[in-house]
């Protein structure tokens, strides 16, 4: 059992709707993003998604482009994001930390020395948008045998004839992108994210979190009413890009996760 | 050898799109049903006639093929030594190979209910390509140009607006080619149902490295019967340059098999491949990583992150190769080699000079290197290189280059 499925027990046994944050490890500078990442289990995040910078996010919008350039030109490597990561366990040893990314710097790395490393730094999950079902033989079906989740995205694409090919590797949860399109562009309600929750859940006992879209408490509340929890991402990352102190993306981050608990 | 089928280098690829250890599918899943949906269209169409009656028809009435199978007798007779023909695919409607693919593309396009076409562009030939079929079928045609090239190759951006297209300078990233190629990425996964993705090298998630490289493989193939028309024989030697490779794989996938065949694929060599990075040799100078769906050779730094590439051809400045290029390097069927932009000019300027024929700036990477090894072979050697662009594009940068103020002429 990694530290995923454990919080996601434990939430399921008090009721509770998971409140996901992602922020892109090294911006806007490592110190910062270091102190950010650390504040997140103390303002409420249920499970922490760091983004691994590459400077071809081909799935992400704007606002997680510059985010990436940005702790690219400050010198971010793969290695400084397991720092993080290391770094967060010295406090934290129960919240989960996926690290979510692209397929190249693992694969530069070397596959077999990363899950060492990455175990090794205390990550428990990872979601790599670049390698679906069928290339499972890369990273995902080694990461599992490494004791590492392995997280698959579903999209309003996957059709009910896919959707067990999607799920059938996957382990930890399910990341349901409400949106054909991008990270950070416009959401889905949740009318119409309900029947698509549910046509995953018939077919997976695994938790569904709903993530691209979201920017405010109430959407958070909203679209974790209809899931297992909510996932903010570009809305967090757009206040760092903006300048906000430490203590003012934490308390921003505060408020989305009370949104989401009160579902 | 074409008589085994398990030793042909023609087989590829499997079903998982692998050219060995390089191609297969690394996109989103947003993007994997409808690649499986391409893939599936693509399978009916290649062994559908009337597909293929179509494709020869326009090939022969839009296109102008089959282009000619020239002997440059003043440059054989100048570099003294192998003798030198040139396959003219400059000679094509929009001025290069690019439009055989695009033809292909759209058909397919059409039979699969598309109604919205997308394309990168680096110099702009494919960008254009895309615009002038799109015209033709009178399709809805968006064009990603990185915002540097768009400033550099202005002509072929009035060009694709006065055909209809829609041009988005690309200022995500560093604007270039490989920018140009996310931000249409992006406009896929956004656009899925209704568009369909006009990639212009064999590059990409497969089926594209397979489909572009079996719609320009009507170079290769119009090759090998000119040559047997005109020699009686097969070449001894065939040349071309390379970007992400498509009119390369186009000319040498119908000599895999034939043994006798050597096979030359030109990189951009830039500044000069070292450590300087100042170059788009990414199999001279690059390692396997996985981008834009597929692995193959790409300029990266230690950490796996993309370099860019640098070229004066703004057609060869893409940090990847397809990647059957990869693995026809990587079990030594082919060789590639690499051709600094000095080397270019200089074989642009002689190609204008000795054959009357202003040359695209990429296959000029091709003819310095014909220049350096028809001196070095007999006169009864017989090389092949694909002419595959014309210059008319290029005056601007060469004369840039070579120190000439337009003005001057005025």
């Amino acid at each position: 059992m990694t530290r995923i499925d454990a919080k996601f027990a434990a939430l399921r046994a008090e009721g509770r709707k998971a409140f996901v944050a992602y922020v892109m490890a090294g911006d806007p500078d490592y110190a910062v993003s270091e102190e950010i990442i650390c504040g997140l289990p103390g303002a409420g995040v249920d499970v922490i998604e760091v983004g691994l910078p590459f400077t071809d996010p081909m799935a992400d919008g704007p606002t997680i482009q510059l985010a990436g350039q940005r702790a690219l030109e400050g010198g971010q490597t793969l290695k400084k994001t397991l720092a993080i990561v290391a770094k967060l366990r010295e406090t934290d040893t129960t919240t989960p930390v996926v690290m979510m990314g692209y397929y190249n710097p693992i694969y530069s790395h070397g596959v077999d020395k990363f899950l060492v490393d990455a175990k090794e730094a205390g990550v428990d999950g990872l979601i790599v948008v670049d390698l679906p079902p069928e290339e499972d033989s890369e990273l995902c079906i080694p990461a599992q045998a490494a004791g590492l989740n392995f997280i698959r995205l579903a999209t309003p694409t996957t059709d009910d004839k896919r959707l067990p090919k999607v799920l059938q590797n996957t382990s930890g949860f399910v990341y349901y992108v409400s949106i054909t399109g991008i990270t950070g562009a416009g959401s889905a309600s949740a009318e119409a994210v309900a029947p698509e929750v549910a046509r995953i859940k018939a077919k997976t006992d695994l938790p569904v979190i709903v993530g691209f879209g979201i920017k405010t408490p109430d959407a958070a509340e909203e679209i974790a009413g209809v899931a297992d929890g909510a996932v903010v991402g570009s809305a967090i990352v757009e206040r760092i890009a903006k300048g906000d102190s430490v203590a003012d993306v934490l308390a921003y981050v505060a408020d989305l996760a009370a949104g989401a608990h009160r579902a | 050898m074409a008589d085994d089928l398990f030793n042909s280098f023609m087989n590829g690829p499997d079903e998982q799109g692998r050219f060995g250890d390089f191609g297969g599918r690394f996109v989103s899943e947003t993007l994997m049903p409808l690649i499986l949906e391409l893939e599936a269209e693509y399978e009916r169409a290649k062994t559908d006639e009337a597909f293929w009656a179509e494709m020869d028809d326009l090939w022969k009435h839009y296109v102008g093929r089959p282009s000619p199978m020239y002997f440059a007798e003043r440059l054989t007779e100048h570099l003294g030594g192998a003798k030198i023909y040139l396959k003219r695919d400059e000679l094509n409607h929009t001025g290069a190979h690019k439009i055989n693919n695009v033809l292909g593309q759209i058909l397919l396009a059409r039979r699969m209910g598309k109604t919205r076409i997308i394309a990168e562009t680096g110099a702009g030939q494919h960008g254009v390509a895309t615009a002038t079929v799109c015209a033709r079928f009178g399709l809805k045609c968006i064009v990603y140009m990185g915002a540097h090239d768009v400033e550099r190759q202005a002509p072929n951006v009035f060009r694709m607006r006065l055909l209809g297209a829609e041009v988005v300078p690309v200022t995500s990233g560093r604007g270039t080619l490989k920018d140009a190629m996310n931000d249409a990425l992006r406009d896929w996964v956004t656009n899925v149902r209704d568009t369909f993705y006009c990639i212009g090298t064999v590059a990409g998630p497969h089926p594209y490295p397979e489909m572009v490289r079996d719609f320009q493989s009507i170079i290769g193939k119009e090759a090998k019967e000119q040559l047997q028309e005109r020699e009686g024989r097969l070449p001894d030697t065939l040349i071309a340059a390379i970007g992400g490779g498509s009119n390369a794989m186009g000319l040498f996938y119908p000599f895999l098999d034939d043994a006798s065949v050597n096979i030359i694929g030109v990189e951009a060599g830039g500044k000069g491949v070292n450590n300087k990075m100042e170059h788009c040799a990414s199999l001279t100078g690059g390692r396997p990583g996985v981008l834009h769906g597929n692995r193959t050779y790409l300029l990266q730094d230690d950490d796996g992150q993309i370099l860019e590439g640098f070229s004066i051809s703004a057609g060869l400045d893409y940090p990847g190769i397809g990647p059957e290029h990869a693995w026809l390097h990587d079990i030594g069927r082919a060789q590639y080699v690499s051709i600094t932009d000095a080397e270019a000019l200089e074989a642009f300027q002689l190609c204008c000079t000795t054959e009357g024929i202003i040359p695209a700036l990429e296959p000029c990477h091709a003819l310095a290197h014909v220049m350096k090894i028809a001196p070095t072979q007999p006169a009864d050697h017989l090389i092949c290189m694909n002419m595959c662009g014309r210059g008319d594009k290029d005056i601007f940068t060469v004369a840039k280059a070579l120190g000439f103020e337009m003005g001057e002429f005025a």
